[in-house]
């Protein structure tokens, strides 16, 4: 067993997760593949959402993945930085506008 | 920013044995990949073999104005190396008898070579059908005695082809210098002005793109839509078409690879993209490339490792093309970079 939870080197390996399920596996390599080819947004634009999602699911596989897929496809740091930015928004807005459930709570249970 | 050769800075890998025997071992020696020549067997290419001649490459120096970061030829000011007008005589005798269609003039800048234009004159005469000039852009606005090249270009319909990163400045001026890219944005408004890469015309101009790092270039014409879009809204630039080509993991890209620690995962996504589809038509197998000195190879990139043709013939002063044609390809390693994903060559994708 490795050391540590996480090896850039098991990046690589992701296709053998069909080994030990090759229907699922396949199925779903299938979809992967099928959802990033162009259709109504582009493969640039998808690149950026799965680069803005990598960051929210906090995946370093997917960070590694899809900032070099990004660099690939001549998307520019600026451009990559905005979308992170997109990411950290909504998730930050994500707790805040629970803010307003705690907010009816305390002007509910107060006098 | 990179301000001399490696053969300036007396780096090691300025010598092209050390660059072979980089190659040859660490991940491919111990097996953690196969080299290409396994690869290629893996494929059912026993090897690769010249075909007819389709077009004659002829590097006329290594001297240029510039010196990227990735540069292949480790070309730059420092460079002394320049075709001499003996040679280029020797060129025009095979120009005259070769059917090859496409003649490719490149360097270094090979604008630099103080015979360059007497020599596209001599070589139109040959009537070549097409005819390119690979232009780093800048060398256009470098020194007034250029500045009426667009001009040149057009007298004999010239194919130009440039080099060009990125859309943006930054990414420009990081691999390419600083300065190159309004240098280059300004020579592409001189070459459309004179009609250079306007839709219809028969005036070409294409554009190269390098990956500016240790990636693999995306999708050709995935990257010539953002390249036309921006140039044309930012700079009302029109260009024909753009080519893709991936950087080999040799000279200057290699001396970055190894320095940034990049060289194995470069090499692991090379050999991952390997395609042998575009292993078929690399092209090597339609290119003789020539270099200042007269020696043959089968591609610019292997005058740069220095191995040269597996022929009898070795020399364009002897050039034989029945000889030389069914020659086996010389390969190593840093030939991945031309079987990658749709494939790379100094004409586009292949694959």
């Amino acid at each position: 067993m490795q050391k540590t939870y996480y090896d850039p080197a098991d990046l690589k390996k992701f296709s053998k997760i069909s080994d030990w399920n090759e229907e699922l596996g396949e199925k779903f390599f299938d979809y992967y593949g099928k959802v990033f080819e162009a259709g109504a947004l582009s493969e640039r634009e998808k690149s950026l959402i799965a680069l803005a999602v990598s960051h929210t699911v906090q995946c370093p596989y997917c960070i590694d993945a899809y900032t070099g897929d990004a660099l690939q496809r001549g998307i520019t740091k600026e451009e990559m930085m905005e979308a992170l930015h997109v990411s950290a928004a909504i998730r930050g807005g994500a707790s805040l506008v629970h803010g307003v459930q705690m907010m009816n709570k305390v002007n509910k249970l107060e006098m | 920013m990179t301000q001399k050769s490696l053969h300036k800075r007396n780096n090691k890998l300025a010598q092209s044995r050390e660059q072979l025997d980089f190659l040859a071992n660490g991940i491919f020696k111990n097996g953690e990949l196969p080299t290409f020549k396994t690869k290629l067997a893996e494929t059912g290419i026993k090897e690769l073999t010249a075909n007819t001649l389709e077009i004659l490459q002829i590097n006329v120096g290594y001297m240029c104005n510039q010196v990227c970061e990735h540069c292949h030829v480790d070309a730059g000011p420092d460079r002394k190396e320049i075709m001499t007008r003996e040679t280029m005589q020797q060129c025009l005798e095979v120009i005259k008898t070769t059917k090859a269609h496409t003649l490719d003039l490149t360097g270094g800048a090979p604008e630099m070579n103080p015979n360059f234009r007497w020599f596209v004159e001599e070589a139109a005469k040959a009537g070549i059908k097409d005819f390119i000039v690979r232009s780093n852009l800048t060398i256009i606005r470098a020194n007034k005695k250029y500045h009426d090249l667009p001009n040149f270009f057009k007298k004999h319909n010239i194919h130009v082809v440039s080099s060009m990163p990125h859309w943006t400045q930054g990414k420009t001026d990081k691999q390419r210098g600083k300065g190159v890219f309004s240098q280059s944005i300004q020579a592409l408004k001189d070459l459309n002005a004179v009609g250079y890469g306007i839709p219809g015309s028969d005036l070409r101009l294409d554009l190269v793109y390098n990956p500016s790092g240790a990636f693999l270039p995306a999708n050709q014409s995935a990257m010539e839509k953002d390249f036309k879009h921006a140039l044309l809204d930012d700079f009302d630039i029109h260009f024909h078409q753009l080519f893709a080509i991936t950087n080999l993991p040799i000279s200057r890209f290699l001396d970055y690879l190894i320095a940034s620690e990049n060289y194995e995962d470069y090499m692991y996504a090379l050999v991952e993209a390997y395609n042998p589809q575009a292993a078929k038509s690399v092209m090597c197998t339609n290119t003789l490339s020539v270099s200042w000195d007269g020696f043959l190879y089968d591609c610019d990139f292997n005058q740069m490792l220095e191995l040269p043709v597996n022929s009898k013939i070795k020399h364009i002063s002897d050039y034989n093309e029945n000889v030389l044609s069914g020659r086996q390809i010389v390969t190593s390693q840093h030939c991945y970079g031309c079987t990658a994903g749709a494939g790379s060559s100094c004409q586009g994708n292949v694959a």
